[in-house]
């Protein structure tokens, strides 16, 4: 796995040739503007539903082993 | 169910229903019928619905079924998302996608097959076995969404709806020679879509005919509370009807058309006879620059496994899904991971949790950003000159099976020409537009289909689908031929 994590790393360096100078980076590809809702609460999940996929549930949590000493 | 039932389009096979010359339940148990006789021979289902309580016949979708990718959550209903780590995990909701098309009367068919958490490009990834292509089983039906788009060039669906974080609706259509369409980022809820890489992925149609993909498309928009950057589409979404091409723009990129790094041969031949049609239609072809494309698949080779190795840590043997070791907490996260998760999704976690660590983020994650911003520039600028821009779909058509497994990188390659829309947050829909023989000279005598890709600006998913209407009504790909 390493050697193919090298070839892939190779490829990706390759966008250090360009010059990116004053290039803003993308943190939202479409030029949208917040909203904001009501903050009206509203009901969630029953814990007994959610536990229902749990692999190890106890006590109205999921059980875990010890994180160890 | 006769054989003309189940060549029909689906928009047919609706209209049937709504005017009462065809049975919605016996619609639905033909289909079902023909996955459990056929489905053995592809893999694409990994889980089929029993036939739903009779609802409304007069509903827009006409009680067509749709087969959903296995990425969608489906409440009480098996989702695996293609992973060991989520075997047997049954959600507590729906995806809105799944219900706005259920409530619009398309029930959900059945679950697909796909590369596990929608990486890969061949569905050779999948924790529960490989999909076939209908057109030549001993190659790759592409991917993610292979089984949505071998489902339904198989004719066991007539139609199904998958993901495209990279490519992988286009270029599975591309492959098995169907339509598929990526709608703008955000015009459909990503709400119970299992998250891969959150700022690209969006869901969309894979069908036999434009037109099948617009009234999907119709009924899968909207804004959503559940997913705060849902926006819908501005207008309504109309389905197509244009015969010409007169007045409109087409683009074909210099780095991405038939003579880019990659592109076989015989693909590049359908792609410029399918040029040469867009001029006969009286479209007017231009040249246009997108000089940062190349870059797109090192891009997003950062940004997407920068996105997944954050949302895939949720994985822990801890809520859901099953549990491996039993000594420490530690024992437990390493186990279940090493157990639950395939070689690729383990390269791309490593990826990404490579690319955001101190020291390396500026470096990798800050620089593919600020090319993302430049791809999308490119396509600004291009759209100033044209209406639509058009490359191939895939480099290649559909490989053999095995070719590419060693080799992640000439994997990646596949999504060349589509991960540069997807960076650009941009639609884009593949039409199947010929035949060509695969570079390795194999394949059926016939040839394997050839995908065209035409992208738009952002929102223009109406003029964009009116083009490729037009365009596929004068190629007139048969996408039955694959039918099993």
């Amino acid at each position: 796995m390493s050697r193919e994590l090298s070839s892939v790393l190779d490829h990706i360096e390759k966008i250090s040739e360009l010059d990116l100078d004053g290039v803003p980076p993308t943190s939202h590809v479409l030029d949208v503007e917040n909203v904001l809702r009501p903050d009206e609460p509203r009901p969630s999940w029953p814990a007994e539903r959610v536990l229902e996929s749990a692999p190890d549930p106890a006590d109205g949590g999921f059980r875990v082993p010890t994180p160890g000493q | 169910m006769s054989a003309d039932v189940l060549r029909m389009s689906a928009v047919e096979a609706a209209e049937r229903v709504r005017a009462g010359d065809l049975g919605a339940a016996e619609l639905f148990s033909a289909y079902r019928d023909r996955i459990q006789e056929l489905d053995d021979r592809l893999g694409a289902f990994l889980w089929t619905a029993d036939e739903p309580p009779r609802r409304d016949a007069d509903a827009p979708l006409g009680q067509v079924p749709v087969a959903v990718k296995d990425l969608f959550c489906t409440d009480g209903v098996p989702t695996t998302a293609g992973s060991r780590i989520l075997e047997g995990h049954r959600p507590l909701y729906t995806a809105t996608a799944v219900r706005r098309l259920a409530a619009a009367g398309a029930p959900m068919l059945g679950k697909t097959n796909m590369d596990e958490f929608a990486m890969g490009s061949s569905n050779e990834n999948s924790g529960y076995g490989i999909v076939r292509n209908p057109w030549d089983p001993e190659r790759v039906p592409g991917g993610s969404s292979g089984g949505s788009a071998a489902a339904v060039a198989a004719g066991l669906a007539p139609w199904a709806i998958g993901t495209d974080t990279g490519g992988s609706i286009r270029q599975p259509g591309s492959l098995c020679g169907i339509v598929g369409l990526k709608p703008t980022y955000g015009a459909i809820s990503r709400y119970g879509m299992v998250a891969f890489a959150s700022s690209l992925d969006q869901c969309g149609p894979l069908t036999r005919t434009v037109t099948d993909a617009t009234l999907l498309l119709r009924h899968l928009v909207g804004h959503d509370s559940c997913d705060s950057t849902s926006l819908g589409l501005p207008e309504e979404v109309r389905l197509p009807s244009r015969t010409d091409l007169k007045g409109l723009r087409f683009g074909v990129p210099r780095e991405l058309g038939s003579d880019a790094e990659g592109v076989e041969a015989g693909v590049g031949e359908v792609f410029d006879r399918t040029i040469d049609r867009i001029a006969e239609l009286g479209g007017e072809v231009v040249q246009v620059g997108l000089p940062h494309a190349p870059h797109g698949i090192s891009a997003y080779y950062v940004i997407a496994p920068a996105e997944a190795s954050s949302n895939l840590a949720r994985y822990d043997g801890v809520r859901y899904g099953p549990r491996a070791g039993n000594g420490t907490l530690l024992d437990l996260y390493e186990r279940t991971r090493a157990e639950g998760f395939g070689d690729e999704v383990k390269r791309r976690i490593m990826l990404g949790t490579f690319a955001l660590s101190a020291g390396y983020y500026d470096a990798y994650y800050g620089r593919a950003q600020r090319v993302r911003t430049k791809i999308a520039d490119d396509f600004r600028a291009a759209f100033g000159e044209c209406d639509f821009v058009v490359t191939p779909t895939s480099p290649t058509v559909a490989f053999k099976l095995g070719e590419r497994t060693d080799d992640p990188l000439a994997m990646y390659m596949a999504d060349y020409c589509t991960v540069p829309m997807s960076l650009a947050g941009i639609p884009a829909v593949s039409i199947p537009a010929g035949l060509a023989r695969p570079g390795d000279g194999g394949g059926p005598p016939g040839g394997l289909p050839v995908g065209f890709q035409i992208a738009g600006p952002a929102f223009s998913e109406n003029g964009m689908l009116d083009a490729a209407f037009a365009l596929e009504q004068a190629v007139g790909f048969d996408t039955t031929r694959a039918f099993l």
